[in-house]
C-alpha cells in the first residue's frame, strides 16, 4: 500500500514537472533555444497567484488567471525584448542571453518580494480521497495536478494538430526559412510559443507551490532544470515525450527516496537520464515522434 | 599564409602573458606598498582561480565546440581531494608551498580521472543532449561530496557515505562533514601560486591549440564528418581536450579549496558552471586572451556594484543581457562596425568572423 503511495505521489510531481518541461520543449522544438529562464517564469507566476489572494483577497482561481495573464505576458516580452534580436545567431549566445533573464528575474523577486520564504497556501480546496478505508491517501493538490496535466497535455496535442497556429508552429519548428517563404509570420508563431509556454509556467507555478508550501525567487530554479531534464529525458521538442519525461522522473524521484536513498536521489536521478540517453540519445520518444514542436 | 598565421598566434600569446604578468606584478606591488584594502587582497586568488577555469573551460567550448554545463563539478572534485591532501600531509611535508603544489596536482588529477570517465559515455552525444548530460554529471558530482565523510586519525584516512559509519579513532579529526563541508582547513594558498597557475595554463592551452592535435580538435568542431573522413579519430581527440580542460578545473580547485577555511559541496552547483560559462561566451569562445580578461572583470564587476547594494546583482543581469545584446545581434553589429573604427573592436569583430567562418 506504501509503494501505491509513493507511486501516485510520484507521479503528482511528475505531472508538474511534466507541465513544466511541455513548456521547455514547444520553445525548444520551434525557437531552437533553451531557455534557462522557464523555471523563474514558474516563480514569477506562483508569487504573482500569491499576491492576488493574500493581499488583494481575490478568489484562488481568479487569482490563477492573473498569474497566467501576467506570465503570458512577461513571455512575450522577454522573447521580444532579449530573444529576438538574437535570431540566428549561435545558439550558445542565445542561451547565454537567457541565463541573463534568468538572472534578472531572480533578483527582481528578490526586489520586490524579499529573500524570505513565504509560505503559500494552497489553491486547492478539495477533500483528500481516502481509499482502502484510509489506507491510501490522495490529496486533492494530487487529483488536480494528474488531471491538469493530462488535460493540457491533450489540448496541446490537438492545438498543434488541428489549428491553424499549430499547424504554422509545426511548419517553423521543421524549417524556419521555407516557413517564411510559404508566409508564415515567423516572428508572430515565435511569440505564441513563448504566451503558452509561459501561461503553462504560471500554472505550474501556483501547482507546485500548492504541493510544496514554501515560495522563494529561487523556488522556480530547481523545478526547471528537473523539468529540462524530463523535456531531454523524453525527447525534446515531443509532447508526448515531454509528459512522459516528466512523470517518469517525478515517479524515479519519489521512489528513489523513500527505497534507496533520501541523500542520493538527486543523483540517481540524473544517472537514470544518463543511461537512457546513452541507450537512447534522443531521449525515449525523441526519434519516434516525426513531427516536432 | 602558414607563417603569417604563426606570427599572429605568437603575438596574441605574447600579449596574454605580458597582459597576465603586468597585472600579477602591478597587484604585488600595490601589496606590498600596503596600497590594497583587506577586501581586494582577498578577491586575488579567487580571480586565479575563475581565470583558470574560464581558460580550461574554453577549451571545451570554444576550442572543442562542446557545450559543457558541468565544469564546476570538476572544479569541486579538486577542491575537495586538494583539502583533503594538504590535511593529510600536513605532519609529513613541512613547506606550505610544496604542499599547496602536492594538494593542486592531486587534485588536478582526480578531477581529470572523474574528466575521463564522464568524458567517454558523455562525448559520444551531440549538442543539447551533450550540455544536458555534463549538467547531470555535475549535479552528480557534487550530490556525491556534499554526502561525503573523509576523516583522519593515526591509521590514516577514512571513508565513509554515512557520518555513523566512519569508525574512527576518537582523536581522529574529520576533515570532510559531508552536507556541512570542509571546516578548519589551513589556508596555504598564495597569490603567487595562483599567478604560476594562471601561466601554466596558458602555456598547456595555447600549446594545445597551436599543436597537430590543437588543428585536429578545431577541424573536428568545425566539420566533424569532413574531419573524420580524413582519418582523424574524433573521439579521441575530443576526450584530450576534455580531460584537459577537467584536469586545469581540478588544480583550480584545489587552489580554490585552499583559500577559505570552510566551504561546501554546494558552492560547486550548477550556477558556478554557468558562471564559468559566461565568461567563456562573454570574453569571446576560442579566444584565450578574451576568456582573461572577461573572468577577471565580470569577477568584479559585481564587487564594484557593491555601492548599488540590493540593486547589484539586477544591475549585473541587465549588464549581461546588453552585452550579448550588443555583442551578437546582427543590427548591433552592423552598428558598431560603421560606428567605430578603433582598432581593437575592429580585431575583436574579425576575430569573430574568422571563428564564425
Amino acid at each position: 500500500m506504501n509503494f501505491l503511495q509513493y507511486l501516485i505521489n510520484g507521479i503528482s510531481i511528475g505531472s508538474v514537472y511534466a507541465i513544466i518541461a511541455l513548456g521547455y520543449t514547444m520553445v525548444y522544438g520551434i525557437a531552437k533555444m533553451l531557455n534557462f529562464a522557464h523555471g523563474d517564469v514558474i516563480m514569477i507566476g506562483a508569487y504573482m497567484s500569491y499576491c492576488a489572494t493574500n493581499y488583494l483577497g481575490l478568489h484562488p482561481l481568479v487569482g490563477l488567471v492573473i498569474a497566467m495573464a501576467v506570465c503570458t505576458f512577461l513571455g512575450i516580452t522577454i522573447e521580444a525584448l532579449a530573444y529576438r534580436p538574437l535570431r540566428g545567431v549561435p545558439s550558445l549566445a542565445v542561451l547565454i542571453t537567457a541565463i541573463g533573464v534568468s538572472y534578472f528575474l531572480q533578483n527582481a523577486a528578490q526586489l520586490i518580494w524579499g529573500s524570505a520564504p513565504k509560505n503559500y497556501t494552497s489553491i486547492v480546496s478539495m477533500e483528500p480521497l481516502k481509499i482502502f478505508g484510509g489506507g491510501l491517501v490522495i490529496t486533492g493538490e494530487v487529483l488536480i495536478t494528474i488531471a491538469a496535466s493530462i488535460v493540457i497535455m491533450l489540448a496541446l496535442t490537438l492545438f498543434t494538430g488541428k489549428t491553424k497556429m499549430g499547424k504554422a508552429m509545426r511548419a517553423v519548428s521543421e524549417d524556419r526559412d521555407a516557413a517564411q517563404l510559404m508566409g508564415i509570420p515567423v516572428n508572430r508563431t515565435i511569440s505564441a510559443t513563448f504566451a503558452i509556454g509561459s501561461a503553462l509556467a504560471a500554472l505550474a507555478g501556483v501547482l507546485l507551490c500548492s504541493t510544496v508550501p514554501t515560495l522563494m525567487p529561487t523556488t522556480g530554479s530547481m523545478p526547471g532544470i528537473r523539468a529540462f531534464t524530463a523535456a531531454v529525458l523524453g525527447g525534446i521538442g515531443s509532447i508526448p515525450g515531454a509528459m512522459l519525461g516528466g512523470i517518469l522522473l517525478g515517479i524515479i524521484e519519489t521512489l528513489s527516496k523513500a527505497y534507496l536513498s533520501t541523500q542520493f536521489s538527486d543523483a540517481i536521478v540524473f544517472t537514470v537520464l544518463i543511461l537512457v540517453l546513452l541507450v537512447k540519445p534522443s531521449g525515449l520518444l525523441g526519434k519516434t515522434v516525426q513531427e516536432k514542436v | 599564409m602558414r607563417k603569417n598565421l604563426t606570427r599572429k598566434h605568437r603575438s596574441s600569446n605574447l600579449k596574454t602573458f605580458v597582459l597576465v604578468t603586468a597585472a600579477f606584478i602591478v597587484m604585488q606591488l600595490l601589496s606590498s606598498m600596503g596600497m590594497l584594502k583587506s577586501s581586494v587582497k582577498g578577491q586575488l586568488i579567487p580571480i586565479c582561480v575563475y581565470i583558470v577555469l574560464a581558460v580550461s573551460l574554453n577549451l571545451v567550448v570554444g576550442v572543442s565546440g562542446e557545450l559543457s554545463l558541468g565544469h564546476a563539478g570538476f572544479m569541486g572534485v579538486g577542491a575537495f581531494t586538494g583539502v583533503v591532501v594538504a590535511a593529510s600531509l600536513r605532519n609529513m611535508v613541512g613547506n606550505d608551498i610544496v604542499r599547496l603544489l602536492i594538494a593542486m596536482v592531486c587534485g588536478g588529477v582526480m578531477a581529470g580521472i572523474a574528466g575521463g570517465i564522464i568524458g567517454i559515455p558523455v562525448l559520444r552525444l551531440q549538442g543539447d543532449y551533450l550540455a544536458i548530460v555534463t549538467l547531470a554529471f555535475g549535479e552528480i558530482l557534487k550530490n556525491i561530496i556534499g554526502n561525503l565523510y573523509i576523516g583522519t586519525d593515526s591509521s590514516g584516512l577514512h571513508f565513509a557515505l554515512d557520518a555513523s559509519n566512519i569508525h574512527m579513532e576518537p582523536a581522529g579529526k574529520m576533515i570532510l562533514n559531508g552536507p556541512m563541508g570542509t571546516t578548519g582547513v589551513e589556508k596555504i594558498a598564495t597569490f603567487g601560486v595562483g599567478f604560476a597557475l594562471i601561466i601554466f595554463t596558458l602555456i598547456v592551452v595555447l600549446n594545445l591549440i597551436h599543436s597537430k592535435e590543437g588543428r585536429a580538435i578545431m577541424a573536428i568542431r568545425d566539420n566533424r564528418i569532413a574531419a573524420e573522413s580524413v582519418g582523424l579519430n574524433v573521439f579521441s581527440f575530443k576526450i584530450k581536450a576534455f580531460v584537459v580542460s577537467a584536469f586545469l578545473a581540478g588544480t583550480a580547485g584545489a587552489l580554490y579549496g585552499l583559500n577559505y577555511s570552510a566551504i561546501t559541496a554546494s558552492k560547486f552547483d550548477f550556477t558556478t558552471s554557468i558562471n564559468i560559462l559566461v565568461f567563456v561566451v562573454l570574453g569571446g569562445m576560442g579566444n584565450i586572451f578574451g576568456s582573461v580578461v572577461s573572468a577577471t572583470l565580470l569577477y568584479i564587476l559585481p564587487e564594484m556594484l557593491r555601492s548599488l547594494y540590493d540593486y547589484r546583482m539586477i544591475m549585473y543581469a541587465i549588464v549581461l543581457i546588453v552585452v550579448m545584446l550588443f555583442t551578437w545581434s546582427p543590427q548591433a553589429k552592423n552598428w558598431i562596425q560603421l560606428a567605430s573604427n578603433c582598432g581593437v573592436m575592429k580585431r575583436f569583430l574579425g576575430q569573430r568572423k574568422e571563428a564564425e567562418s
